[in-house]
């Protein structure tokens, strides 16, 4: 096969859904070797590690986005089952979770109004742009409800998508630090806090650290959800 | 698996027609987790028809997440322009609101356990 052959395969097969879902799994597999390499250290997270490497590749074998989710969709429409899985730890741990209801809901309004609040407030006062305030409210929600957010208060969506997984990989790697700083020793108060703030990154790295936190933080996750979902647009819509 | 992984897109499916029958402004998504839990709280015994398969799917839950952030290419000038705030913003918020939410539920169930003075 000659050069010119092959570079015509090429531009085929690059641009088609299956290569961009082939390199994303394997993309993400070496990834993960380079997380185990690095004694698991957070700084190292294999979904940081994977965006990076394949974003880098669409630049540089220009593949458009859009011709990239064509394929990667499939991973991406993957978020809405594993949102209902949630229920089965949130199930587990239920007794618990009830016993502390009303100071979970007090955390919770505080902790997703800091954040959201904070958040937009920041990037006022150093000047960003309207359209990055708003982007940036809903940074701390899950991908699918910030989206939604985002474009019902005037954001760009996909960009909120960006902030969201960069909240994310933030919080997942940072938890470990400021709770050995605040000096915190309660797996249930940091696991809801990791979730109502960094959402389904945060709560991935908190099923690592034990099933109790995991639970915790998906139940964060969802009630800020449902609380950012209803709250924002109407006070900034 | 399958049986597992059927039932939790059902579930999903079933979040999805309430959300547009009610007009919610919640994805479909977090409505079949809510029916699930139901579900479950309901039927105790089900929850090991899901276990397996929920497990599979929350361990590389962080993996479904690439495709949305890898979308910043499409955004990187106008990121690299408003760099300075987007990071500081991100960051500190962040940050505070785990704080914030740790402090408040740590002062309430502590008052609340002394309060009830076992």
């Amino acid at each position: 096969m000659n050069a010119e052959a092959l570079a015509e395969v090429w531009t085929a097969l690059s641009q088609s859904s299956l290569f961009c879902l082939t390199l994303t799994m394997a993309i993400y597999l070496v990834s993960i070797e380079i997380y185990k390499r690095c004694n698991y250290n957070t700084w190292a997270s294999p979904t940081s590690l994977t965006i990076i490497f394949v974003a880098v590749f669409l630049v540089v074998a220009r593949i458009p986005y859009p011709r990239f989710f064509e394929g990667a969709q499939f991973i991406h429409f993957l978020l809405g089952p594993a949102t209902v899985a949630l229920a089965v730890p949130l199930f587990d741990h239920w007794k618990r979770l009830a016993s502390m209801a009303f100071p979970l809901l007090v955390a919770l309004v505080a902790g997703s109004a800091t954040a959201a609040g904070s958040a937009m407030l920041i990037a006022k006062v150093f000047g960003a742009s309207r359209e990055i305030v708003v982007s940036v409210a809903p940074k701390s929600v899950t991908t699918p409800i910030a989206m939604g957010i985002s474009e019902q208060i005037g954001g760009i969506p996909s960009l909120t998508a960006v902030f969201v997984v960069i909240t994310g990989s933030l919080g997942a790697v940072g938890f470990p630090l400021l709770f050995k700083w605040m000096k915190s020793n309660d797996a249930a108060a940091e696991g809801f806090a990791i979730g109502v703030t960094s959402h389904g990154f945060g709560t991935a790295r908190a099923f690592l650290v034990s099933e109790e936190m995991g639970a915790f933080s998906a139940l964060g996750m969802g009630l800020n959800g449902i609380l950012s979902a209803i709250a924002l647009p109407l006070i900034l819509g | 698996m399958t049986k597992a992984f059927s039932l939790l897109l059902l579930y999903q499916l079933a979040g999805e027609a309430i959300v547009r029958v009610g007009k919610l402004p919640i994805p479909g998504p977090v409505v079949g987790m809510i029916l699930l839990l139901a579900t479950l709280m309901c039927h105790r015994r089900a929850a090991k028809d899901f276990r397996e398969g929920a497990a599979v799917l929350l361990q590389h839950l962080s993996l479904f997440f690439v495709p949305a952030g890898v979308g910043v290419i499409v955004h990187v000038s106008r990121i690299a322009d408003e760099w300075l705030p987007i990071t500081l913003s991100i960051v500190v918020s962040t940050f505070a609101g785990m704080a914030v939410t740790v402090w408040v539920l740590k002062a309430m169930t502590s008052r609340r356990g002394a309060g009830e003075a076992r």
